[in-house]
């Protein structure tokens, strides 16, 4: 017998001592393991969200606007065609008035010319003016209160994400104008409020961060979702169907098994190449064009679904096909009539875990043309909808964290925002179609 | 739209044609439906199929060829001395469709009639100036070979256009009137409808191998044009990634490579350990409250989009580095230049990959069979020392191919290289330094202004196709890998 | 019953390895063992018989706190080893399992050479000064496995290449490696051939010179064959425990004659 038979149980010799250490780090690298990871997850859902919140708000001035009769139709014969003629540069003398009207009114002394009171507004406010003009001539004439986007940098100062030590060389806002702000805030002509046209609004040009909006990429996300489904599930179940329940084993299924699983791993950017060199070049679809993106969505999709699908029939047990096959219904009439309805939820969950993936891809996107687009007015009919140039949510998100002006930024974090709302609530759909109706054999 | 009127008209005629064929079959067996060899519908649904499946199969194929075999047509229009090679080919005949465009454009807009457009003459109309109204922006004035093909590349679309509709509407009744005069109550209508049901179902599983074809072939015929522009050698042996506009560009994917590599190789570095612990500890420690929790959340990182993790890297992790390693930094020296480096882009990468490395390295320890961890533990080892030297070397095959899969999504990864790895192609060893790789330079080179006839745009086809082989070897190499291992130990 | 044979054995009295007093065993809210009380003797083999699912296994897998690993599993009551309490807060259940080695109903050699299968307890434990002592523990070990000829030219082949009854000696020689003083076996014939079988069952008498031995087995025969002591479970109790020979020709219990003459089980 060794040494070990005559020590006694109840001491721990030294060397055990240190194996039980060695075993304490262990476990600890996987704890810390753990910690990190779901460290990361909080630091970048913190942050998201942190940084994002403010593109939900916006400050906005109140003024009250003369629309002059001789500035906007100066012929008074309210002709529709006389007024459109009034380019929004024609407004800017409006805006400034109804400013420095705003200022003489609540008494505030300030040195600034009309032309800086006027530009603590954004660019924005002169288009606004002129479409109430256009869709009321006859209100030409009358003093109406107006709810004006204070441009940018104000906005900015109200978050603050601008301060006097930063505006240094910065030509849009002067610490005047900021001390005006102060005073106007103070007055409560300028407020910080929800700010519903960044969910519904269209993208501004990057000369107009405050104006941007992510409603019409969103619709053109919707449109590629539309096609996603519309294409991806039929295609996605029969070939499922084909390979679970009809395919003879050879040589040439083996080959599409295999090419359905490595499909799954093609990075993305090669199914953008794809679009761009199929649908664009050689089929002329239009660039930028919904259409196209579900298309390409929808052949990156399609191995995800049909792998799920497959999962999903695999787990209806062969006891049901024998049961129809046994009252005489055809092999066809089982899978359709049996199989199918019961495989259905699991299909279903699997569909939307692919969509959410869809929804989220960006990179085929960058290459059939839906970046570096303004999608600045949302489709009016559905072939629009489908083929006229778009965005789409993180294309625009994309195109946002390109440009140079850090407002943008805050725009692209609220859009991840409402991406994420999505994805959250298309998993947690998926989750409980499958809680609901996950059937156990 | 003319296509979608078509599309239309035959879905028209083919619900007509269920209620017609359902009708006769009932008609033929006197109203019993007993008397039918199938069920009523299977003889409406044999008739719509036939009316439709044959007249979309041929819309779809003739919208395919159709460009294919006008544009060659077209080719032969354009004069020698106008196209020398297949370059200026190619600008021509873009030129063309340019051109045509804005004459349909014109047209729909009221700007010219449909024989004014027809009878344009160079000699008399300045046509760039004529399409510049209706928002037709054309780069040079149109040269009158051009203005004719473009005309006869209307005249040819529309004929074909035509003579599709009028073969698909053939094709369509013909297709109604045989299924219809074959409607009889012993005609087998489930068999030839399921029959027909099943060559479905198999195109669309076939599907998967064409989007393989297509793949490959869009970049294979796309590079075989750039090797023709440009030195083959350069490509594979060159040293510099240096594009430009004066025709002597060095493009070279060996410098792209080596970023490509260099950020993956820093993402597995960070999501190979935490990964591969978490994955441990999640299967050999945690009970099944911390295991139901851990689990999910880890998992929440790898559904995330990448775009996420892009914007990330950009304004996150980049800037945070910088503040570290940059000038006036936390650290007091000069590192760093901007946020975009290999660091920045790898360690955001390596967050993204964390979960994909533990849930499949999770799979893989799973796999292994318990009596192998009872052998360990029955001797004496703790259970630290059964997992490394017992548990781990036994799923190694596993994990090295889950490891290949996690290095082929890093190399195949865009959205976070592009927005944080940088623009700058070239060999350098500081992680700190900002370089560029295969993805980034695919997406550069293929937005904004392409001319699909310059070898700065064909290039990315060429490293379109060398990401898909690299990717698609390390995929098959780790699931012939993970494929083995598993069956070892079933 | 007539083909039972019994080997003459010196049944003298000798002393008490385990002593195991009031234990309990519960899965959850399952009662596995109950109440248990046993002596194993020092260079003994003890056999373990019952039906399947009576807790023989259980009861093994407590004598070396295998069942810790299970996280539902609760144990109470004490069991002794060499007069220390097994359980006690102070053991650590690896120097335990050094003391007390198992073998397990499936071969389970690891995916390493035949070398490195034995030579790993006594690495962990530290039980080799150099190369030259592991070797020398290695072959010691192997020849107790009564392997060692058939395996000694191919030291650095996979244990996992091996048949399955040289697999299940290749274990027995594993577990003898780190030199415990007691030897748990649960059914480790169950997955064999009759030949390998016999040669597990010679080995197993030949351990007894050295080891006390406790053997889980569902085959009576076996335990006739191989055992000097024999205790018999049913549905978590034990019933009856005593000397084999006492035990299969004059049981006192009637559910283990029920059980020896084949009417459960």
């Amino acid at each position: 017998m060794s040494d070990t038979s005559k020590t006694s149980l109840l001491a721990l010799t030294p060397r055990t001592k240190q194996r039980n250490a060695a075993e304490k780090r262990f476990r600890a690298y996987g704890i810390a393991a753990i910690a990190v990871g779901l460290m990361m997850l909080m630091v970048l859902v913190t942050n998201i969200f942190s940084r994002g919140t403010g593109a939900f708000q916006q400050t906005f001035m109140t003024v009250n606007v003369e629309l002059l009769e001789s500035k906007l139709d100066k012929k008074g014969n309210r002709d529709l065609d006389d007024i459109k003629k009034v380019t929004t540069f024609g407004y800017n003398p409006l805006i400034r008035d109804a400013v420095v009207a705003k200022v003489e009114e609540l008494g505030i002394q300030t040195d600034l010319k009309a032309k800086d009171l006027g530009g603590i507004l954004s660019r924005n406010a002169v288009g606004q003016l002129r479409e109430f003009v256009i869709a009321n001539p006859d209100r030409i004439g009358e003093t109406i209160e107006f709810r004006f986007l204070a441009q940018s940098r104000v906005d900015g100062y109200l978050k603050g994400r601008v301060h006097r030590a930063s505006i240094g060389n910065d030509k849009s806002i002067s610490p005047e104008q900021l001390d005006l702000v102060d005073q106007l805030v103070d007055a409560g002509v300028i407020v910080k409020t929800f700010n519903i046209d960044f969910i519904t609004g269209a993208d501004a040009s990057d000369q107009r961060p405050e104006a941007a909006g992510i409603g019409v990429a969103m619709l053109g996300s919707l449109s590629m979702m539309f096609v996603v489904l519309g294409l991806a599930l039929p295609i996605g179940v029969a070939a499922s169907i084909y390979l679970e329940e009809f395919a003879p084993k050879n040589r040439l299924t083996d080959i599409i098994e295999v090419n359905i699983s490595n499909l799954a791993a093609v990075p993305s950017i090669v199914f953008g190449i794809l679009g761009l060199a199929v649908f664009i070049n050689y089929l002329h679809l239009p660039t930028s064009a919904p259409l196209v993106g579900g298309l390409v969505l929808t052949l990156m999709t399609l191995p995800t679904i049909i792998i799920s699908t497959r999962a999903a029939l695999k787990a209806v047990p062969p006891s049901i096909r024998d049961a129809a096959l046994g009252v005489g219904a055809s092999k066809m009439q089982a899978v359709f009539h049996h199989v199918l309805p019961l495989a259905a939820p699991g299909i279903l969950t699997g569909t939307i875990i692919g969509l959410a993936q869809a929804l989220g891809e960006t990179a085929p996107l960058l290459l059939i043309g839906m970046v570096g687009f303004i999608a600045s007015n949302a489709p009016e009919t559905l072939a629009d909808g489908l083929l006229a140039p778009n965005s789409a949510m993180p294309a625009q998100i994309y195109e946002w964290a390109k440009r140079a002006d850090p407002a943008f930024y805050e725009r692209a974090w609220g859009g991840i925002i409402i991406l994420l709302v999505f994805l959250v609530s298309m998993n947690t759909l998926a989750v409980i179609l499958r809680r609901r109706f996950e059937r156990r054999w | 739209m003319p296509t979608l009127w078509l599309v239309v008209s035959l879905l028209v005629l083919s619900a007509a044609g269920f209620v017609f064929g359902r009708q006769r079959a009932m008609s033929s067996a006197e109203g019993n439906a007993k008397e039918l060899h199938s069920l009523p519908s299977y003889y409406g649904h044999n008739v719509a199929f036939t009316t439709l499946l044959p007249a979309l199969g041929a819309l779809a194929i003739w919208l395919l060829v159709q460009p294919m075999f006008i544009e060659s047509r077209i080719s032969q229009l354009i004069p020698e001395e106008l196209a020398p090679d297949r370059q200026t080919l190619g600008l021509v005949m873009s030129d063309v469709g340019r051109v045509a465009e804005g004459l349909d454009v014109a047209i729909a807009k009221g700007a010219l009639s449909a024989d004014e457009a027809k009878s344009l003459r160079t000699e008399l109309t300045d046509v760039r100036a004529r399409l510049g109204e209706v928002g037709v922006a054309l780069g040079a004035d149109v040269r009158p070979e051009v203005l004719e093909a473009a005309q006869q590349y209307r005249v040819m679309s529309k004929t074909g256009n035509v003579l599709m509709a009028v073969f698909v509407a053939v094709l369509a009744l013909g297709g109604f009137s045989w299924s219809y005069m074959q409607t009889h109550k012993d005609f087998r209508a489930r068999n030839v409808v399921e029959k027909g049901i099943l060559s479905l179902l198999i195109l669309a599983a076939s599907l998967a191998i064409l989007t393989t074809i297509g793949i490959v072939l869009s970049m294979f015929f796309e590079t075989i044009n750039f090797f023709k522009l440009h030195n083959a050698a350069d490509f594979f042996f060159g040293r510099t990634w240096a594009p430009n506009f004066r025709g002597d560009s060095e493009l070279s994917i060996l410098p792209l490579l080596w970023g490509t590599l260099y950020v993956s190789v820093i993402a597995l570095l960070v999501a190979v350990p935490v990964g591969l612990f978490a994955a441990v500890y999640l299967s050999e420690y945690a009970n099944n409250t911390v295991r139901a929790f851990a689990k999910p959340l880890l998992e929440i990182l790898a559904g995330i989009p990448t775009i996420v993790y892009g914007l990330f890297a950009l304004l996150t992790v980049g800037p945070l580095l910088v503040g570290t390693f940059g000038k006036g930094g936390f650290l007091g020296v000069e590192w760093m230049a901007g946020a975009t480096s290999v660091l920045t882009a790898g360690v955001v990468m390596g967050i993204m990959l964390i979960p994909f490395v533990s849930s499949l390295s999770d799979d893989i320890i799973n796999a292994v069979p318990q009596a192998m961890r009872d052998g360990s533990l029955g001797l004496g080892a703790t259970r630290s020392e059964t997992i490394r030297q017992v548990v781990l070397p036994a799923a190694l095959p596993g994990i090295v191919g889950a490891i290949l899969l996690a290095a082929s999504r890093a190399i195949g990864e865009t959205m976070i290289v592009v927005m944080g790895a940088g623009a700058i192609a070239k060999f350098s060893g500081n992680p700190l330094d900002s370089m560029t790789t295969i993805t980034t330079r695919i997406v550069s080179q293929l937005t904004g202004d392409t001319d699909f006839a310059s070898p700065e745009t064909l290039v990315a086809f060429a490293l379109g196709l060398s990401l898909f082989v690299l990717t698609l070897g390390l995929n098959v190499l780790a699931l012939y890998i993970v494929r083995k291992y598993r069956e070892q130990y079933e | 019953m007539n083909d039972m044979q019994f080997t003459d054995r010196a049944v003298d009295q000798k002393e008490t390895k385990i002593a195991a007093h009031g234990v309990n065993v519960h899965y959850g809210e399952a009662h596995a063992i109950k109440d248990v009380n046993v002596e194993i003797e020092d260079k003994t083999v003890t056999a373990f018989i019952g039906p399947s699912g009576c807790g023989k296994s259980t009861f093994l897998r407590c004598l070396n706190r295998m069942n810790d690993t299970i996280d539902i599993c609760n144990v109470t009551g004490n069991i002794l080893l060499d007069g220390e309490d097994i359980y006690d807060k102070r053991v650590d259940p690896v120097q335990l399992r050094a003391k007390v080695g198992m073998v397990f109903q499936k071969p389970n050699p690891f995916p390493k050479t035949i070398y490195d299968n034995v030579a790993y307890g006594p690495r962990i434990h530290g039980l080799a000064k150099n190369k030259a002592d592991m070797d020398e523990i290695v072959e010691k070990a192997l020849r107790r496995g009564a392997i060692w000829d058939e395996v000694k030219d191919r030291l650095d082949k996979p244990g996992t290449g091996l048949s399955g009854g040289q697999q299940q000696r290749l274990c027995i020689a594993r577990a003898v490696a780190t030199e415990p003083e007691v030897l748990l076996m649960d059914e480790p014939c169950s997955a064999l051939d009759p030949i390998a079988t016999a040669q597990v069952e010679e080995l197993i008498d030949e351990l007894r010179t050295q080891y006390s031995v406790v053997i889980v087995t569902h085959s009576m025969q076996q335990a006739a064959r191989v055992s000097q002591k024999t205790a018999f479970f049913h549905l978590g109790t034990l019933v009856e425990f005593g000397h084999t020979g006492q035990i299969f020709t004059n049981p006192e219990d009637p559910r283990t004659e029920s059980y020896i003459t084949g009417r459960i089980g």
